[in-house]
Order: C-alpha cells, then structure tokens, then sequence
C-alpha cells in the first residue's frame, strides 16, 4: 500500500459523517479495496502513461486546522453565480461561501452539512452512479482513486435540483489548496443528481496557492434524470506542487443532455477521468477540454463513454498547448454497445507542440459492438504554423505576440464548446493569462470575439 | 526608395538570386516578369525577410538603411508590404482583430499613438469602401473560406490600411477573373504617389494593362536581364520567356 501516511483504521472517525452506520461501513469498504489495489501503476492499461509519482516520494498528513484556515485574500469567482461554496484544503469555509438565495427546488449544500442535515438522502444516493463494483470490462480499471476517496471521503459538494426547477445562473463550488507548511491532502466527494427536465450550470474551481505541497483526490457523481440539462464546467488551475486526481462518474437517462468542459492550465501532476453513461435513447454527452501545460507538469484527461443505448450521441474535442518539458496523456474511448443502434459518436484530440522537450501521449479509441452507428475519431499533434507566423509578422506583428495570436486562435476554437457565454469569456480569460508576456490588448480582443459571436 | 545591389540568396542550400541589381526611385512602380523558377517569389520574400530565405551576398538598401538584418515586423513597420500569391488562412482570429493588431503593431514601433477602437473602425469602414468589400469579410477569421479573389482582395486590403512606402505584389493577378483583377488593380492604382513604391512581381502582361509600370524588367535565372518600358512587356507576351531560359548564367 502507498504511504498517504495517515489511513489506516482510526483515519475514518474523525471525518464528517463518523458515526453514521452506513457510512462508516463504505470508509472501511473504501480502505479495504484500496488497501488491497494500492495506487494505480503503469500496469493498468489505462495508467500506462501516468505515474504518481509524487504520491510515492511525499508524506501526506491530514489537512490540520490551520491548513483549513489559512487567511484567503481574494476567492477567484465567476460574477453572477447563483451561489458559491469554497474550500480551503478541503475545509468547508462559510465565511468565504454564499449560500443565502438559493431558488425554490434546488439544494446546493457541502457534503458536511448534509450528512448533518438529510443524511438518509445521501445514503439513499451516493454510490448509485460510481458504484461499488469494478467498472466493466473496456472501463477504466480497478477504480483504486475512487476507493481510496470512498476511504477518506472528508469535504465536497451536493446538488440536487428538483423535477422541472431549471436555474439560469451557474453555481460555484472553489477549491482552493496550498498556503501550508506540510503536505496535506484531502478528498472532496461530490453528488450532483437532477431530477427530471431539471436544468443547472456548474462551475468547479480548483485553484492552487505556490506554497504548500497538496494532494487532491476527488470524485463527482452525476445522475441526470430523463430530460435533465447539466452544464458542467471545471478549471483546474492548481500549483505546481499540486497532484490532482478526479474522477468522475455519470449516469445520462434518456433525452438528458450533459456538457463539459474542463480547462488545465497548472498542476505538478494531474489526472482527470471521466466514465460516462448514456443510459437512455436520445441522451447526449459533450465532453470536452483545453490543457496548457509549461516546465515539467503533467495532465492527463482519461474519458470512457458508453454508449449502452440505441439513438444516443456523443462529441468530444480536446485541445491542448504543451510548452517546455510538459506532458499530455489523452485517452479517450467511445464504447457502443452490442444493440445501441444508431448511436452518433465524435471524438477530436489536438496538441500544438512549443518545444521539442514536450510531450502528448494520445489514444483515440472505438469499441463498437452495433452495426449501425456513425463514429469517428481523430488526432493531430504539431507545431505552430510557420508559414502562418511569417504572414502575421510580415504585416508589423512582432513574433510573440503573433505566437501568442496563434495559440489563442487554436484554443478558442476549442472553447466554442462551452454554451454559457461568461463562462467561455472567464475561462479565455485563464488561457489569455496563461500566455507568455507581450500578449498587448489580448483582454480587448477577447470580447471583441465574443461580440462578433453574439 | 530600393536599390539591390549584387544581391545573392539561397534557399536551402541553393542559390536562387545570382547577383540581382535594381533600383527603384520614389514615386515608380517597376514591374519583374520572368519564367516560372526564376526567382520572383524568392525575390519578394527575401525583401519581405522570410526565415529560410538566406541572403549569401549583396545588399538591400531601403531608404538608406540596409535591410538584411531586419526581422520581417521591423520590415513591415518599415514600410515595405509583401502581397501573398498565396494568402494564409488563420482559423480563430477575425479579420479585423488581424488588421487592428498590425496597424498598433506599426505604430507602436514608430512612436506613433495607437489607434482607438472608434478610429480604427472609422478608418477601415473607409478601406473597404473603397475597395467593395463587405463587412462580412471583416468578421470572418482571416483568408478562411474566402474565395481566390476575396482572398486578393483583402491583401489589397491590408496593403490600403498599412499604407506601406513600398509594396511587393507577388503574382496578385494569378487566380483573378477580370473583375477582380480591375478591382485590385484599382486599389493599387489608389495608393500611387511620387512617395510610393511598387514592385509588381507577374507571371503574365495582363495585370500591366491596368497598373501601368514605369520599367519592365526581365528576370531569369537569377538575375535581371534585360530591362525596358512598359512596351517591354507586350514584347514578351508575343514571343515568350524563351530567349532568356537559354542563356548561360
């Protein structure tokens, strides 16, 4: 077993929910099965191309008190959300969260107060997606992370909208990491469900402090009900001495629709993995990123769609800029199923290549077991286009920000995506800043973009 | 305004240019007519400082100052403008945002104060009235999607916003019906002054007949080789580029 140096059999009673019958039982359940897979190696088919090293070579304790109280300037945020729920190294911050004008219908909570307040719902939901079994075969494993999470489950969110409650501005859950003196880790446990034709916008933030070495290993579940609209949007933003791990599992019932977004633009090391299912006809799911990784950071975006249904459809497009000695991993698997006729599946994983140190390790795959289906899938890695580089210079643009230009273009391409306009505008406001320097008036065009969209 | 002097260059490894002389006064355009291989588009991305084009020997005196070690933006802002045969599309960035990222670009390097939003507008509403093109070609990422004329069209478009002293026009005619031709002809025609240059690189007279040059040169294998008015051009219309593809270097 690897040294996350604190579980064991006690680890469990002072998380929130101890006590709780069922609750304990999946901790232990959670500890035995990771005690028992330990982490992930490159083995796994589906870790082949990422390593946790970190985990191996760093002394994780629990987040202490003043970890979770360490004093936050300014909480990065969308403006207009609904309401707000931020974590400071998986310590629930109510000073830092707005929680007071929730609509009718709609229950946005942490998972602290709930297991406090309707700890019968959350035992009635959770694990219903995720699951206790391993996932199929052609799945993505053992699902050692998310047993290690069910082990150690401390911080997180709850969302449930009611049948028909459709909520226009987006939710915000943040966490934030780092600003310790040891390295800590904690392990957000989310439980999103929306009832039938129910609709929301979320948008997750995990953002990391330069100081402090910190671990996250979160899992969401989502269940959207027939005719549900969930729009699910993720920035992951952590420091460089951040190991970031999620995955994610969820259920798409019929004629439910969901989209996804997930932007990497920092962390050490980072895996996101996604199990999708579209579990009834007409259930559709957009699942799509941007990464821009610089110096020795790795980013890992591991999705597998099933496709267990006739009549449902999926896209994908993944985009990324790798600069310096920074990896990718895409792996990305579309899987129909023996009678899911007519199923329509996409799937677009493009790298642009800034230095001859960086790396993108990519992995469309179909597996398709109906005859009647339209699928494709597509990779392309490269560099800038010279050619292009030489025709914007040559009409007065200095070089970097012509790169600047390009890279921009490349990106925004991919983050057309995104449906919810702010939220496009935010998150190409991370990719503006995540450019070298010199990018002069890039904030201006960004909104010229979006006026000429509109 | 030019004057090339001995001028050699390679491209990978291969000299392309083999001792090119000319001169061009303000105020004059000067046509360069020669075979295919002969070196006109080596000729205007070496001005235009294209990486890969290698100057090995010569000069080039633009306004007094030697350009060989210039980086294509100081060119631009310099002055000199190169017309693509072949215009690139750039998916993701709006023709206007293109244009106003380079006209700032100038004038930053120049010293000069950037133009506002409103005054930049303003003056390129002006250019494309001018050059019948619509908004719409504004708004579309750059040269993607565009037609061969729309895409010639909307260099003379970046030609008109950047008022360049001296403007290389490399094959502006090749792929152009006659209407498009007349309208980019036209567009040139506008920015002649006695403080403006033009070197009209084509394959074919046709284009002469609407921007009528002051020289003609002939350049084949690497250098020119003959040199005469306009009436020059009509001359190798009728008998070809066949008597200079012979001749010893």
């Amino acid at each position: 077993m690897a040294d996350i140096g604190f579980i064991d059999e006690s680890s469990g009673r002072t998380l929130p929910g101890a006590g709780l019958g069922w609750l304990d039982a999946k901790r232990d359940a959670g500890r035995a099965r990771f005690g028992a897979l330990g982490l992930p190696t490159p083995k796994l088919e589906s870790w082949k191309y990422t390593r946790l090293r970190p985990l191996d070579d760093t002394k994780f304790a629990p987040v202490s008190d003043a970890a979770g109280e360490a004093k936050i300037d300014k909480v990065p945020g969308l403006s207009g959300s609904a309401a707000k729920i931020v974590f400071v190294n998986g310590r629930l911050r109510t000073d830092l969260s707005k929680l007071d004008d929730l609509p009718d219908g709609v229950r946005f909570a942490s998972l602290e107060t709930m297991l406090a307040e309707d700890p019968a719902w959350l035992e009635a939901n959770m694990g219903k997606v995720a699951g206790d079994a391993p996932v199929r075969a052609g799945g993505t494993g053992e699902q050692a992370m998310l047993a290690l999470n069910e082990a150690m489950m401390d911080s997180g969110f709850i969302l449930h909208v009611a049948k028909g409650v459709a909520l226009k501005a987006p939710l915000e859950v943040i966490y934030i990491g780092g600003l310790t003196d040891d390295a800590v880790a904690y392990f957000p446990r989310n439980l999103i469900v929306l009832e039938e034709n129910a609709q929301a916008t979320l948008v997750k933030q995990h953002i990391g402090h330069s100081v402090g070495e910190y671990f996250a290993n979160a899992v969401t579940e989502i269940s959207l009900k027939q005719g549900a609209n969930f729009k699910h949007y993720k920035l992951q933003a952590e420091s460089i001495y951040a190991t970031h791990v999620t995955t994610l599992h969820a259920d798409i019932a019929r004629d439910a629709t969901y989209e996804s977004f997930q932007l990497s633009i920092g962390g050490l090391l980072s895996r996101s993995e996604s199990n999708i299912t579209l579990s009834g006809e007409g259930a559709h799911a957009g699942v799509h990123g941007a990464y821009m990784m610089r110096g020795k950071e790795h980013c890992d975006n591991t999705t597998f769609i099933d496709m267990a249904v006739p009549h449902t459809t999926c896209n994908q497009v993944f985009k990324g800029v790798l600069d310096d000695e920074s990896r990718a991993v895409f792996q990305g698997k579309i899987y129909v199923a023996r009678d899911a006729q007519k199923a329509d599946g996409r799937m677009l994983n493009k790298t642009l290549l800034l230095s001859n140190g960086a790396e993108i390790d990519t992995k469309p795959e179909l597996e398709i077991y109906a005859d009647d289906v339209q699928c494709a899938h597509g990779a392309t890695t490269g560099q800038l286009d010279e050619t292009a580089l030489f025709y914007l210079r040559s009409r007065g643009i200095p070089e970097a920000l012509a790169r600047n230009m390009l890279v921009q273009s490349f990106l925004g391409d991919a983050l057309e995506e995104i449906s919810d306009e702010a939220v496009r505008e935010a998150f190409m406001v991370h990719v503006l800043h995540w450019l070298p320097a010199h990018c002069y008036r890039a904030g201006e065009w960004t909104s010229d973009q979006l006026e000429e969209r509109a | 305004m030019l004057e090339i002097k001995d001028l050699h260059a390679s491209v990978q490894g291969t000299e392309i240019l083999k001792g090119l002389n000319l001169t061009v006064k303000p105020g004059e355009v000067h046509a360069i007519m020669g075979p295919n291989g002969s070196g006109k588009s080596t000729l205007s991305y070496v001005l235009a400082g294209r990486e890969g084009y290698e100057v090995t020997g010569g000069r080039i005196i633009y306004c007094g100052e030697d350009l060989t070690d210039l980086e294509p933006e100081e060119r631009a802002a310099k002055g000199v403008f190169l017309a693509f045969q072949y215009p690139v599309e750039i998916p993701g960035v709006p023709n206007s945002t293109f244009l106003n990222e380079a006209v700032n670009s100038v004038r930053r390097y120049r010293g000069e104060e950037e133009l506002d939003k409103i005054q930049f507008v303003k003056m390129l509403r002006a250019k494309t009235k001018e050059l019948g093109m619509s908004d719409e070609m504004l708004k579309r990422a750059v040269n993607v999607g565009f037609s061969g004329g729309e895409k010639k069209r909307n260099e003379v478009l970046q030609m008109a916003v950047l008022e360049p002293k001296l403007a290389i026009l490399d094959e502006t005619d090749s792929g152009l019906d006659i209407d498009a031709l007349k309208i980019v002809a036209d567009g040139v025609n506008a920015m002649r002054s006695p403080e403006r240059s033009a070197l009209v690189i084509t394959h074919y007279q046709r284009l002469l007949d609407y921007i009528v040059p002051d020289k003609v040169h002939v350049l084949a294998q690497g250098r020119i080789q003959k040199t005469g008015g306009k009436e020059l051009a009509l001359e190798l219309e009728k008998s070809g580029y066949a008597d200079f593809k012979g001749e010893a270097a």
